[in-house]
């Protein structure tokens, strides 16, 4: 995705004198089609994250558009109070780039691993919160909301091949996009992990369960309506997302439940367990953590027998 | 000018006394040591204006916001019914500065984060070829502050002589004297080894401020300047000269009358 972004950012910027892009000394082997098409606009401003959105917030408010990028965990962790201080409070547009949700540095570890961006992103009233599902989306996502006036933070993935099946780019700003009509259990994922459910949901045809699933790209402000909707449509509700359990789109769709109404039985998938400083890639983390396809399946097919 | 900018320092004095007293708050130490420099800053910046090309002033050091009231006050950009507000219910001057007022460019508070919203801000200048500046008031205990530093560096980096710091150095913070605290010492070689223009000024004496400020060259990229301002906290007051409690106290009704009779002097003695 991040590629892509940066080839579509390029593209905007070359229209719109307002973009930048800042980096806080991150993007090797991705940031290129910007740097190499835009460099008057673009800014390594060093390690330095807080700097980073504090120089964003600044050119913000002198009329342009900054884009600041980092490892999700550093763009928004690091630099939280600044994006609270900064362009949220000052409602000014900035985009802050956060790439690596969930476990997507595997093997770099526990600092590495953002598990928390969303939670914290989406307390942040006015702070537009964006995951898209792949490469395609996050183009759609980005064409759709570059010139917004509020600030938005884009959680994106690493991967710039992979796409999610008949997802085919699309991006509603105020949506939910649900993938397919089975009717046994609904599957409620945002972000890179989407490919994971959606595999998760060929599994589970393939043993007879008929899975939907709704892809959440919007978190804040949160889709209600468009989740009441499609959550009222079933009995059993599964929320995968690379992220704590805590705080992201689990607790964002357990909050439209108890807030609407609606009924349906939900089941949080998430990383529960704390920090062990054991390593892994990616694959293998999200297999420890229950968050791999064949784990969700096993999961949802247990949820179903025990909804019965 | 001169006479003028010391009469209009101590008015602000004045002004941060009667309001504290009114309004029943603290951080009166904090914003007598820069009324002098709120003064000349804002007469520099013509603090108060709302065109997109005008100089921004940004009071990072944003707990003397009463300071910057007062200068706007002053400079005829602030009712005396809305000043009158001050703290009031509703009212948009806080303890901490709110952009929605204007005459502040940006909400400060939190300490360490106006350097580099300056830097943005000046960077932003170069990039549209305007030539507006960027005045930054830091306290010096706010050096503490790593991403202080982060900002010094990247406004080095990019030459960016439009951003002007004045580093309020009352040597005063929320728990001690910051040479107990934490020593910022050599403040001045550390500027300078950031490859900042630094000068060392009387931080009470407007018109060696506004002497310092006419010098700089901010046209012609190249170092950002830094005014580091020898500044008394609880400056015109004599007995919250470099005592810690002025940080937080309101006046009692005796030590209001004391303080208001001292500043007045200093007026009459101006005139």
């Amino acid at each position: 995705m991040r590629r892509t972004f940066a080839t579509t950012l390029a593209e905007l910027a070359e229209g719109d004198p307002r973009i930048v892009l800042l980096t806080g000394d991150l993007g090797f082997m991705a940031l290129e089609p910007f740097s190499d098409r835009v460099p008057d606009r673009f800014f390594n401003v060093g390690v330095a994250e807080q700097n980073l959105t504090a120089v964003a917030t600044g050119l913000a408010e002198a009329g342009f558009l900054p884009f600041t990028y980092s490892i999700a965990t550093f763009a928004t962790m690091r630099a939280f109070e600044f994006i609270r201080n900064g362009p949220v409070l000052h409602r000014l547009p900035v985009r802050i780039v956060g790439v690596g949700g969930g476990f997507e540095y595997g093997s770099a570890g526990y600092t590495h691993h953002a598990l928390e961006d969303l939670a914290l992103a989406r307390s942040l009233r006015g702070l537009r919160v964006i995951a898209p599902a792949d490469f395609q989306q996050a183009r759609s996502a980005l064409l759709a909301t570059w010139d917004a006036p509020e600030p938005i933070y884009f959680r994106l993935g690493k991967d710039d091949a992979t796409t999610v099946p008949d997802l085919d780019g699309r991006f509603d700003p105020a949506g939910v996009e649900v993938l397919g009509t089975g009717e046994d259990v609904l599957l409620v994922t945002t972000g890179a992990i989407t490919v994971e459910v959606t595999a998760a949901a060929q599994l589970l045809a393939r043993n007879g369960i008929d899975a939907a699933v709704a892809v959440v790209a919007n978190l804040n402000p949160a889709p209600v309506e468009a989740l009441k909707d499609v959550l009222g449509r079933y009995r059993l509700a599964i929320a995968v997302e690379a992220h704590a359990v805590s705080g992201g789109l689990g607790s964002l769709v357990a909050e439209v439940i108890a807030e609407t109404g609606v009924d349906c039985r939900l089941e949080r998938r998430g990383v529960s367990a704390g920090p062990d400083g054991i390593s892994g890639s990616q694959s293998w983390l999200q297999r420890k953590h229950g968050l791999d396809r064949q784990s969700i399946a096993d999961a949802v097919t247990r949820a179903l027998a025990a909804a019965r | 000018m001169r006479a003028s900018l010391a009469s209009r320092a101590n008015q602000v004095r004045k002004l941060v006394l009667q309001q504290s007293k009114r309004a029943d708050v603290g951080h009166v130490g904090s914003a007598l040591s820069i009324a002098d420099l709120v003064t000349v800053c804002a007469e520099h910046a013509d603090a108060g204006g709302d065109e997109p090309d005008r100089d921004r002033l940004i009071l990072s050091k944003g707990h003397a916001a009463l300071a910057l009231y007062a200068a706007l006050h002053l400079r005829g950009r602030l009712s005396a019914e809305e000043l009158d507000t001050y703290c009031d219910d509703g009212s948009r001057l806080g303890v901490h500065p709110e952009a929605e007022l204007r005459g502040v460019d940006f909400s400060t508070g939190s300490l360490g984060h106006g350097l580099g919203l300056g830097a943005g801000s000046a960077l932003g200048a170069r990039l549209k070829g305007r030539s507006w500046r960027c005045f930054v008031l830091l306290s010096d205990a706010e050096c503490n502050e790593g991403s202080v530093w982060e900002a010094v560096m990247f406004a080095a980096h990019h030459g960016l002589s439009n951003l002007v710091a004045l580093v309020d150095v009352n040597g005063q913070q929320a728990l001690g004297y910051t040479r107990d605290v934490l020593s910022l010492s050599p403040l001045e070689e550390r500027w300078r080894a950031f490859g900042w223009d630094v000068r060392v000024v009387p931080g009470n004496d407007v018109a060696a401020l506004d002497a310092a400020l006419n010098e700089l060259d901010t046209v012609t990229p190249g170092p950002p300047h830094v005014l580091l301002a020898q500044t008394e906290f609880g400056h015109g007051v004599s007995f919250m000269r470099s005592r810690i409690e002025w940080h937080y106290l309101p006046l009692s009704d005796e030590q209001y009358r004391q303080a208001l009779a001292e500043v007045e002097a200093a007026a009459g003695d101006q005139a």
